[in-house]
């Protein structure tokens, strides 16, 4: 049992068809996997977390009550997404797993508003806010080596507390770019292969190997986005983590969860406009 | 494509006597198990090895799964019945005239003694793309060989096309949807019935399938209820060869008359999609109107409302027009005996 389907072609060629349907199921598990993997850990074996001392009194006390951390248009962007996202799964899967009904239409349209959103998103993020925010730096490597290090009980330095974003959270954007950008580029091929009224119909864009290729990288990163979604809505629900998720509902988070999570000095937060104002806007957003 | 006509590939041949043991088997076997009614499709298959099942379940030796029993409710048609006896069957000829026409053009006589009811309307599309086993998307791949600049696609669809462009080959199909008859299914959760139209699917449902049957089900009997009987019938193929050839197109209509007031009418085509397709709209838009060239005009010019022709199949339209158009006025123009 492999992870692709082949076919042979009318000229005789042997080409992927696209991945092996069990992959859904692969991936479904995976994310569940880690998810109760994670649960237990952080339950019974994750340790307290400690940092470097890195606030000063004098910072403290010009921080607002409300840290803003996401504009509406970053959040619009991210629900739009998620809705999107969570469309394109369903419609892409549930007919595979036995649940039939009329989908090709709706996928396409919801990988239209993806693609829309994402280009959106990579416009405002590379031109309105802090582009490198997400990416990891080297002050983020050298710290998940102290981690590492210190997990295993070897002596290490405390590590720094995170800029706006978190280590394991840019590294989680980071293969959803990959995965989103896999599927977005494939997916708008793909629309040349079916009727609809946006790009004409052309079947032989490309040779069959080429097409074979396209729909398993399609595949591919759509299996793999099952187990990210469920991996990031798990997140989203874990308590230690509802800060966050608050933040991005209402744009902002607690001035105590942000000094206790993340280093002034790598987010750098912007006084209140005027005096008696409660909510100190963000360099990084 | 390497095709070895004639030599089949091996597998096992089971033929249960009785509805609980074919049952049984197709329980044991799902997805692997073929079923065998006439065989006039599934050789096709076999012979051409592009399906090389491990398990054959022959139904023919099934006596339960045969034959035409008039009910309370009307007409009850087991599956394996051969489309000769339904032509010939004096209450279907005297009632059910529309089915009866229907069978009666399918193929050659000798196919007719062999071909059954539930063969004919759970018969494989005839696309030869699909048939010859090239990885199209009804087989499981990601093209449709035939919606291509230069696909042969003279016969293919001009409804309801999404991404693969076959039809539905039946003559009986749209027959049994004019007299609204009902098919009854068993499988190991029990039986359930559906309506004729509702028993074809379609590739934006499911590509890979013509019916709704899944593994593990069974086609048992037709049942058709006495509503229709006596109607006013009409039922039209056409074909590339008069004597022997699946349909270009067919339709079939069932009509209640007060005067000239239609009351109560049902029309269906066959070969336009990938199922047949029961034409409510024409339904909706001619009840209560007066049967006449007006209205049957109309009627044909809706039913083609939204068709889209490939590169080489844009006469379905008109001749769907047409047909449409004749199976409300009722004057067939051109009748085919075989």
């Amino acid at each position: 049992m492999g992870i692709l389907e082949w076919a042979t072609s009318p000229w005789g060629q042997r080409v992927p068809i696209h991945i092996a349907w069990f992959l859904i199921w692969v991936s479904l598990i995976a994310g569940l996997l880690f998810l109760v993997v994670h649960a237990i850990y952080v339950r019974y074996f994750a340790k307290q977390k400690q940092y470097a001392a890195t606030t000063s009194p004098e910072l403290l006390s010009r921080l607002p009550e409300k840290i803003s951390r996401h504009s509406l248009a970053a959040r619009l962007f991210h629900w739009i997404m998620a809705l999107a996202m969570l469309a394109l799964l369903f419609t892409a899967f549930l007919p595979k797993v036995g649940v039939q009904f009329n989908w090709v239409t709706y996928h396409w349209i919801a990988g239209l508003v993806l693609t829309g959103s994402i280009i959106f998103h990579i416009i405002h993020a590379s031109f309105f806010l802090d582009f490198w925010s997400i990416w990891p730096d080297k002050i983020d490597l050298q710290d998940s080596w102290k981690r590492t290090l210190r997990f295993f009980g070897r002596p290490a330095p405390l590590p720094r507390k995170s800029g706006k974003y978190p280590f394991d959270n840019k590294l989680y954007h980071g293969v959803i770019v990959l995965c989103g950008l896999a599927v977005m580029v494939t997916g708008i091929f793909m629309m040349f292969r079916v009727r609809t009224g946006i790009l004409p119909r052309n079947p032989y864009l490309f040779g069959d190997m080429s097409w074979g290729l396209m729909y398993v990288m399609h595949g591919l990163a759509g299996v793999a986005l099952i187990a990210l979604v469920v991996v990031h809505i798990y997140f989203a629900v874990r308590p230690e983590k509802l800060p966050i998720t608050y933040s991005m509902v209402f744009g902002s988070m607690k001035r105590d969860f942000y000094l206790e999570e993340h280093d002034p000095e790598r987010w750098v937060v912007e006084p209140p406009p005027f005096p008696g104002s409660q909510k100190g806007g963000a360099h990084a957003d | 494509m390497a095709v070895i006509r004639d030599v089949m590939p091996a597998f096992q041949l089971l033929q249960p006597t009785s509805i609980a043991d074919a049952q049984k088997i197709l329980d044991q076997y799902g997805p692997d198990a073929w079923v065998l009614a006439g065989g006039l499709d599934s050789f096709d298959w076999l012979k051409d090895r592009i399906k090389k099942p491990n398990t054959v379940v022959d139904l023919s030796g099934v006596e339960e799964l045969k034959g035409i029993r008039e009910t309370g409710q009307g007409l009850e048609i087991g599956a394996m019945t051969t489309l000769t006896e339904i032509a010939q069957h004096p209450l279907i000829k005297a009632k059910y005239s529309l089915l009866a026409q229907s069978a009666e053009l399918v193929a050659s006589p000798q196919i007719r003694n062999q071909g059954t009811i539930g063969g004919n309307v759970s018969q494989d599309t005839r696309c030869w793309y699909y048939r010859a086993g090239w990885p199209c998307y009804r087989a499981g791949g990601n093209i449709c060989y035939a919606d291509t600049p230069v696909g042969r696609n003279r016969e293919h669809a001009i409804l309801h096309a999404e991404r693969c462009v076959a039809v539905n080959p039946s003559d009986t199909a749209p027959a049994l949807i004019a007299l609204d008859a009902k098919f009854v299914i068993r499988n190991r959760k029990g039986e359930r019935v559906v309506n004729a139209e509702d028993y074809f699917v379609g590739p934006e449902i499911d590509i890979t399938r013509l019916t709704v049957l899944q593994p593990g089900d069974l086609l048992t009997a037709v049942r058709i209820p006495a509503t229709w009987a006596g109607a006013q019938f009409y039922f039209e193929k056409v074909r590339d060869r008069n004597v022997w050839d699946f349909p270009l197109m067919n339709v079939a209509s069932a009509m209640v008359l007060s005067g000239d007031t239609i009351q109560q009418v049902r029309v269906a085509v066959n070969g336009a999609a990938a199922r047949p397709l029961r034409l409510k709209a024409v339904e909706n838009a001619i009840r209560g109107k007066q049967r006449s060239i007006a209205t049957a005009e109309m009627a044909g010019n809706l039913a083609v409302q939204g068709a889209v022709p490939l590169q080489f199949n844009a006469y379905k339209i008109p001749l769907m027009r047409n047909l449409v158009k004749r199976s409300i006025t009722g004057v067939q123009e051109a009748t085919w005996a075989s």
